[in-house]
């Protein structure tokens, strides 16, 4: 398979702005004749829904939650990267690119990280022209913070909720086109399932949560805005109901599954405090402007943080990185902390997290300026640990937060089945082994309100208006095995519960295929996965029919397709012989312990085929080339 | 510790529901109390029983999905929070708790616990937006908003859209949810334009879903776990009526 990412020849700098023109379009009174299937409705699905809606095209938008509001964007707190250089700090559209690249271990595609950067300006706009409430100076302009791996302030914000406000207006943007009837809304509906005819995407089998019912809706296209499969892990900060399930039957009907191994630990997580947890709670990357990170310097100090004089703690990244300090990348900073707490120098009961300290911000800022930048997580943090942070340094320790891998697609955001497209967290395309902070939310919405509604045209343009009738025999078969799945699923009567065994895939996962990977570990992991895989099909405990709001049903057909995704993640951790961003291979590292790629070997993005159940599946490569910026180990000290 | 529970179940829509009791054992006080339902779930799954329907998504306080009506209080006795960031240290061994849904006639039951809060999308496509198709937005920084209105603004937008307003009212009111995009979108300079019809239609919109009257009991601020002022409810009246006043609408 050739996989041409089909970017217009040219200097950097033109190539957005020359596809565009080299791209079809289709005339304002031909849209209306074309169906656009959105799956999924944060930030990149609504962004899209609302702009395709706009353009004139008839758009159907599905989530499983009660309200398209409800997506996980919204939970995102820090910030929105832009280059605006609002600050007079020496940025540009080629520096946030050039830090984007580099965060990413320069294992992204040139064109995709200039264009997102180029149009990272124009979402600013976009957001504020809704109404969203960004944070401001005195003046009445828009104030910015700084964020990991970058130098300048170009991170808008919204307080610690500013994914709650980009989404909201996005969700009001679609919701608007819902009463000018150019959106339909599905709430509580899942895609089980996509509809593959001569080779083209032309639908989807959903399952209304509420009521059951299995349905297919054909369209001209079908949009993927799924979100990302860190829910493999069983314990990250996505949401209870994110999941993987549209992307990977996408995968299994031919759409190629890019670089899964590159899963994003975020460093500030708050620690895990028992068995009962289900889920763990990210506290902003923002954080890291003013808290300072540390841990004793000696082995096993049981001390109380605040006992423990200055020249007995270990400020250790900024130690190790004077240049960048507590702002490392995302990666850096989650494996220092491992190390850390590898040597027996963790803090808390558990020995697994470190301190997250702002005394001496308070100390020179104030109480009050603190608690204006970052009440709202001081206050989630106490609620959740029952400690004052204002009092006693946070505790912290990295949790499973975003995974940069996803669906193959080309610079059309088109995945390798015609028609089916995967926009925002669902792809893999521009934050290459390491997302820098600020920057999911910026890729969902250049994703959604400005790349697809210019791509799109491209492919509609030669389809012929006709939809594909509901009683089609691809339709017919799809609803089949969509049905038999769920049958097969709701006969299993063993003694296990969905939750027991999605547990298990955690850990294993944890365990080998987390912050730390080994060849030896990985094809341990292998075995194991697939043990826990032929347990679930034996011996899973499932209740009641189909035809019911039924949690069991739903949850145990997310974790069937989470543990078939998790032996892929492993195969392409063992494929792939080096470290590189949230990446780290322990055989692959530098004298000081950084990750040690191999750009010769390894400087493509994998891109695995299915080949059905019974086969492994096939790897394909596509090579990265770099014209514009030189490979080098990235070094923030 | 170990607390007993009483659980509103229903099976669906259209039958009837009963407070059923359930003994909830070894109960970590660190627990969130969400994560006492799954342990529950688990333990009557095990036995064969359907286990306890309730909606719950983010379990950080911000998507709104999660509801209960616990111990007579909309997300239970915490101040400013969602159920899923209540913990049980906030309850004692020995306790009896009382776990219903939401209740209004605007919010439907669709399962245990679970409710139908599609009227809060309704209203909020009725008219809670700027009309700005992407594209048109002029440079960010033309539009300057004074510092204090930008806050303040923020503090309207804050809500989650979880209902609690709604289920703490003795009216079933939705004012507090609508005056809250309202009050937003009139304090901003995006939102002049459009002032006047938006609130009209979505009031028009709250009151055909089936919501009650506001009698300002400030039960729904009390509540609200994103503490939007009960001064909102004043600016919504107060642009309804400049709205009618001078409606083009007649």
């Amino acid at each position: 398979m050739n996989l041409d990412a089909h970017i217009s020849e040219g200097p950097l700098a033109e190539q957005w702005s020359k596809h565009k023109f080299n791209t079809k379009l289709v005339n304002p009174a031909n849209k209306r004749k074309y169906d656009i299937i959105v799956v999924g409705t944060g930030l990149a699905g609504a962004s899209a829904a609302a702009t395709l809606a706009e353009l004139g095209y008839n758009v159907k938008a599905f989530c499983f939650q009660d309200s398209p509001r409800r997506a996980h964007s919204i939970a995102a707190q820090g910030g929105i990267n832009a280059a605006k250089n609002y600050r007079n700090d020496g940025d540009s559209v080629f520096r946030l690119f050039y830090d984007t690249i580099k965060g990413g271990d320069y294992r992204s595609r040139e064109a995709n990280v200039h264009r997102l950067a180029e149009v990272s300006v124009n979402i600013i706009d976009q957001c504020v022209a809704q109404g969203v409430p960004f944070a401001r100076e005195y003046g009445g302009y828009l104030d910015n913070r700084s964020f990991g791996g970058a130098q300048v302030s170009r991170t808008f914000y919204a307080r610690g909720q500013t994914g709650q406000q980009l989404l909201l207006g996005a969700y009001s943007q679609m919701s608007r086109q819902v009463t000018l009837g150019k959106v339909e809304m599905f709430p509580r509906t899942e895609m089980l399932d996509l509809v593959v005819v001569d080779g083209k995407a032309r639908g989807i089998v959903t399952r209304n949560l509420v009521t059951g019912k299995i349905e297919a809706h054909s369209g001209h296209a079908v949009l993927l805005c799924t979100g990302g499969y860190g829910n493999v892990f069983y314990l990250s900060t996505n949401a209870m109901g994110s999941n993987a399930t549209a992307s990977w039957r996408a995968y299994k009907k031919g759409a190629l599954f890019a670089n899964p191994c590159f899963t994003q630990i975020h460093p500030t997580c708050i620690p895990v405090s028992g068995d009962h947890q289900s889920k763990l709670t990210l506290m902003s990357e923002s954080l890291r402007n003013d808290g300072r990170v540390w841990v004793p310097k000696k082995v096993g100090d049981k001390r109380h943080p605040n006992d423990i004089p200055e020249d007995e703690r270990d400020y250790y990244l900024e130690r190790k990185y004077p240049s960048f300090g507590n702002l490392v990348p995302r990666d850096v900073a989650s494996r220092n902390a491992k190390m850390v707490c590898d040597e027996g120098r963790g803090v808390g009961d558990s020995g697994l997290a470190v301190y997250l300290d702002f005394r001496d911000a308070i100390l020179r800022d104030g109480e009050d300026v603190i608690r204006a930048k970052y009440g709202n997580l001081f206050q989630m943090y106490e609620k959740i640990t029952d400690e004052n942070p204002y009092q006693v340094p946070m505790r912290i320790y990295p949790a499973v937060h975003y995974t940069m891998g996803g669906l193959w697609v080309d610079y059309n955001l088109m995945t390798t089945v015609p028609g089916l497209f995967a926009l925002g967290e669902c792809n893999f395309s521009d934050h290459g082994a390491n997302r820098l902070g600020a920057s999911a939310l910026m890729q969902g919405l250049a994703d959604g309100y400005f790349v697809i509604p210019a791509t799109i045209g491209g492919y509609l343009a030669d389809l012929p208006y006709d939809k594909v009738p509901l009683d089609h025999p691809e339709f017919k078969k799809t609803i089949d095995d969509v049905q038999n799945r769920l049958g097969k699923l709701l006969s299993l009567k063993g003694d296990k519960t969905v939750d027991e065994f999605h547990r298990e895939l955690g850990n294993i996962m944890w365990e080998y295929c987390g912050m730390a990977r080994t060849k030896e570990g990985l094809e341990k992991a292998l075995g194991k996965i697939r043990e826990v895989r032929e347990d679930f099909w034996k011996n899973a405990k499932l209740i009641g029919t189909n035809g019911e709001f039924n949690i069991t049903l739903e949850k145990a057909h997310r974790v069937a397709d989470f543990m078939e995704l998790g032996e892929l993640m492993i195969m392409d951790a063992l494929n792939r012989n080096e470290s590189c961003g949230g990446h780290f291979r322990e055989e692959f590292q530098t004298p000081e312990g950084e990750a040690l790629r191999d750009d010769e070997n390894y400087s493509y993005v994998s891109a695995w085929e299915y080949k059905g159940d019974q086969a492994a599946p096939e790897l394909h490569k596509e090579n990265l080339k770099f014209d514009n910026v030189k490979l080098t180990q990235r070094s923030y000290k | 510790m170990n607390l007993t529970l009483k659980v509103w179940r229903q099976k669906n829509s259209s039958s009837e529901g009963k407070m059923v009791e359930y003994k909830a054992e070894d109960v970590s006080p660190d627990m969130s109390f969400l994560e006492m339902l799954d342990v529950l779930n688990e333990k009557l799954l095990k036995k064969g029983e359907d286990p306890i329907a309730f909606d719950h998504d983010c379990r950080e306080g911000i998507c709104g999905m999660c509801s209960l009506f616990i111990n007579g209080r909309p997300h239970g006795p915490g101040e400013a929070v969602t159920t899923c960031q209540l913990h049980m240290r906030s309850f004692k061994d020995g306790d009896t708790v009382f776990i219903e849904p939401f209740r209004a006639k605007g919010f439907p039951i669709i399962k245990d616990l679970v409710i139908d809060r599609g009227a809060f999308d309704r209203i909020i496509q009725a008219g809670g937006y700027v009309s700005a198709n992407t594209g048109s937005a002029p440079d960010a920084n033309e539009i300057p908003i004074p510092k204090d209105i930008a806050e303040n603004a923020f503090d309207s937008a804050a809500c989650i859209g979880c209902g609690a307003c709604v289920a703490a009212c003795k009216n079933a009111s939705a004012m507090l949810f609508v005056s809250a995009k309202v009050t937003q979108l009139a304090l901003l300079p995006q939102g002049q334009v459009e002032r006047k019809n938006r609130v009209e239609n979505m009031v028009a919109q709250m009151d055909e879903e089936g919501f009650g009257s506001c009698t300002n009991t400030g039960a729904c601020s009390a509540v609200c776990p994103k503490e939007i002022p009960l001064d909102n409810i004043a600016t919504l009246n107060r642009e309804y009526l400049k709205a009618k006043a001078t409606s083009d609408n007649v």
